[in-house]
């Protein structure tokens, strides 16, 4: 009996493939013919990125049959170091490598005197998030989120916040700031906002560990969305896709107060210049968290790197056949269905390209 | 029965018994398996030790959260760790002992056997489910009462307020220890009331002893070096366990023995498990490193239980 069921689960597989199958090799000419790229790309690096890696694989891996992507989550820093070893054919990072890694070279997958491509291809609004009955948004500038984080804002019916938002009813309860408990890049971006938008209250540096003893923390984004649903008068950041029905922060930037959305978000990095003194292929960006216009400026930006010129010229047309897919329009609308990322602009899109073609 | 029959033995030629494939069989597996458990304890602090080098000899500039010191780093933990998993024995011995009196000299035999059954199961149940119930179930529902407690004894610094937002404090994070040390605990303490000699029991009874004065005579001198076997098996696992500890505590690195607010020191196990996905270089040996610290800690409660143990032997009335 168990034989049959499972003769028939395989059958079932079967006539799915088939089906499945059909439909590919109708839908085919239309767009391209076959590829014919074949082999493995290896990458590691950034869990952040994690999420849309498994999007972007799939849908690559069935556009090129013949190609296998395998991407290890293993966390920035792992990433950073394996791409660093020749480990890895590319790395996905919280941060771009810095000036000193970058003349250091030394990457050992890529040909000798060759530099590194750094493309900012995953933005993801970073959300504050709270759970206070009846209120689904509140607007806050960069002092006062500081000020609830390092806890000199204690209650919700703070003048300070009460300033920024008439006709809120604000109840008189302790805040409780919820963060991350284990090292992020989510930390990271979001320290370097509060460090940058609001030097004045938050004296800390950016830090992937959150750099206060106070406070209450959670184990992984999960972990604080649950905490911040579950406690009372709790707020936290979390990746804005997994907000869900908490209420959600609207930050001020001028006059405005703008609420996360993948647009806005995009925008902060459009407004944000390159590094200087690095090479047209390295786009890393010097986030500015105080644009002048409306834009989100808590957001994580992370990067796919690879080599200029790799050793191998057949693992660099992998490369660039990936980048390309993932800097592309599908490429970037399947991450933001997938992964609830922000996709590029047009503009970055541009430099992107430029970029993915010195590959070689 | 042959070995002992006087006639076999004067019939063998040799003096020596006679070696049967059995016996040998079985005495080699036995050794095999007794050098086996001392090789892999050996792999293991190998291990640790080669790998923990790095970060002793490190900058610890270079470590996460640049503390001043490797000590500095680890100091928090090991307070955290010890003060987690005492709590959590002192919550649950009691229990255990009195769940196990119950099962072995109160309960009807149906019940004792049904419960025993319940209580085994709980030793069954994955850490992440217990650390999940920690988050979902337990941390709200003990909220109202660590508010109660920061409002009305607020005084004693185990209770100073602030109150944590969510409940997710070391003492339900102890709470939840406390439940998943129960089994083996109460196990080992029901294993050895049951073997307490019946001639003991009835003596005492016969002397005009109530059936608590037997058991304080009898049951537990008796039980005593299972109790603290039980008790450091339990604490054992309270010292190690990871998942639970990591879902459920609100850790942020403090030294304190606030048991109700947000703030809470964090144990060597779960710091392991938080920050090695992201750590990388020497910070990698630097958690290592904490775990040899665990190690060693382990092997002293084991030890100063072992002594305690020996120590009481000729009074137990186990002899």
């Amino acid at each position: 009996m168990n034989i049959t069921r499972v003769g028939s689960f395989a059958a079932i597989s079967v006539a799915a493939a088939l089906v499945l199958s059909a439909c590919a090799t109708n839908e085919t000419p239309a767009e391209e013919a076959p590829s014919a790229l074949a082999g493995t790309l290896v990458g590691a690096g950034s869990s952040a990125v994690g999420a849309a890696q498994e999007v972007w694989i799939a849908e690559f891996q069935t556009a090129n049959p013949e190609v296998t992507v395998t991407y290890d989550p293993t966390g920035s820093g792992a990433g950073r170091e394996t791409f660093l070893g020749g480990g890895s054919d590319f790395a996905g990072t919280d941060r771009a490598f810095n000036d000193e890694e970058v003349a250091a070279g030394g990457f050992a997958s890529c040909a000798e005197g060759s530099g590194i491509v750094q493309l900012p291809l995953y933005i993801s609004p970073i959300a504050v998030i709270f759970n206070l009955e009846g209120i689904d948004e509140l607007n806050m500038s960069a002092d006062v989120i500081a000020g609830i984080f390092a806890e000199t804002i204690t209650n919700w019916n703070d003048p300070a916040i009460a300033a920024l938002n008439e006709g809120v009813e604000l109840p008189d309860l302790a805040i409780t700031p919820v963060h991350r408990s284990d090292d992020s890049g989510t930390t990271d971006n979001f320290t370097d906002y509060l460090a940058q938008a609001a030097p004045s209250v938050w004296t800390y540096e950016a830090d992937g560990v959150w750099p206060l003893e106070s406070g209450e923390a959670a184990q992984g984004t999960s972990g604080v969305v649950d905490a911040v649903t579950n406690g009372t008068g709790t707020i936290g950041y979390a990746d804005a896709s997994r907000a869900g029905d908490l209420g959600t922060v609207a930050v001020q930037i001028g006059d405005e107060f703008v609420p996360f959305s993948p647009e806005a978000a995009a925008a902060v990095v459009d407004a944000s210049p390159f590094i200087e003194g690095r090479p047209d292929f390295d786009l890393s960006i010097e986030l500015d968290r105080t644009p002048d216009s409306a834009a989100y400026p808590i957001v994580l930006v992370a990067y796919l790197v690879g080599c200029e010129t790799y050793l191998d010229s057949a693992q660099a047309e992998l490369v660039k056949a990936y980048f390309t897919y993932m800097a592309s329009e599908a490429g970037q609308a399947a991450s933001a269905a997938g992964a609830g990322s922000a996709p590029i602009s047009a503009t970055l899109f541009e430099r992107v390209t430029a970029a993915i073609d010195v590959i070689s | 029965m042959t070995a002992t029959d006087p006639k076999v033995r004067t019939v063998a030629p040799q003096g020596k018994p006679k070696q049967r494939l059995g016996d040998i069989v079985f005495s080699r597996t036995s050794l095999i398996s007794g050098s086996a458990i001392l090789a892999i304890l050996a792999a293991v602090a190998i291990f640790l030790v080669g790998q923990s080098v790095p970060a002793f000899v490190a900058d610890p500039e270079e470590f996460i959260g640049s503390p001043a010191s490797f000590w500095d780093y680890v100091w928090p933990l090991v307070f955290g760790t010890l003060w987690s998993a005492s709590l959590a024995l002192l919550m649950a011995l009691p229990l255990a002992v009195g769940i196990a009196l119950f099962i072995s000299h109160y309960a009807p035999r149906r019940l004792a056997q049904l419960l025993g059954y319940i209580v085994d199961l709980l030793a069954a149940v994955p850490s992440v489910v217990f650390g999940l119930w920690g988050i979902g179930v337990l941390a709200p529902a003990v909220l109202p009462a660590y508010t109660w407690l920061t409002e009305n004894l607020g005084w004693i610094p185990l209770f100073a307020p602030p109150v944590s937002g969510t409940g997710r404090t070391i003492l339900t994070a102890s709470i939840v220890l406390g439940v998943m040390i129960l089994p083996v605990m109460t196990a080992i303490c029901r294993e050895i009331f049951i073997q307490t000699p019946v001639l003991h029991e009835e003596a005492a009874l016969a002397l005009g002893a109530t059936r608590w004065e037997m058991i304080t005579m009898a049951v537990l001198p008796f039980g005593r070096p299972g109790i603290i076997s039980g008790a450091m098996l339990g604490l054992g696992r309270a010292l190690g366990e990871t998942m639970a500890v990591a879902m459920v505590l609100s850790a942020t690195g403090i030294i304190t023995i606030n048991l109700v607010s947000s703030a809470n020191p964090s144990t060597i196990a779960a710091n392991i498990a938080l920050s090695f996905p992201e750590a990388y270089g020497v910070n990698v040996n630097l958690l290592i490193a904490t775990g040899l610290i665990l190690f060693l800690i382990t092997l002293v409660v084991n030890s100063i239980a072992r002594y305690i143990v020996n120590r009481r032997k000729d009074f137990s009335g186990a002899n």
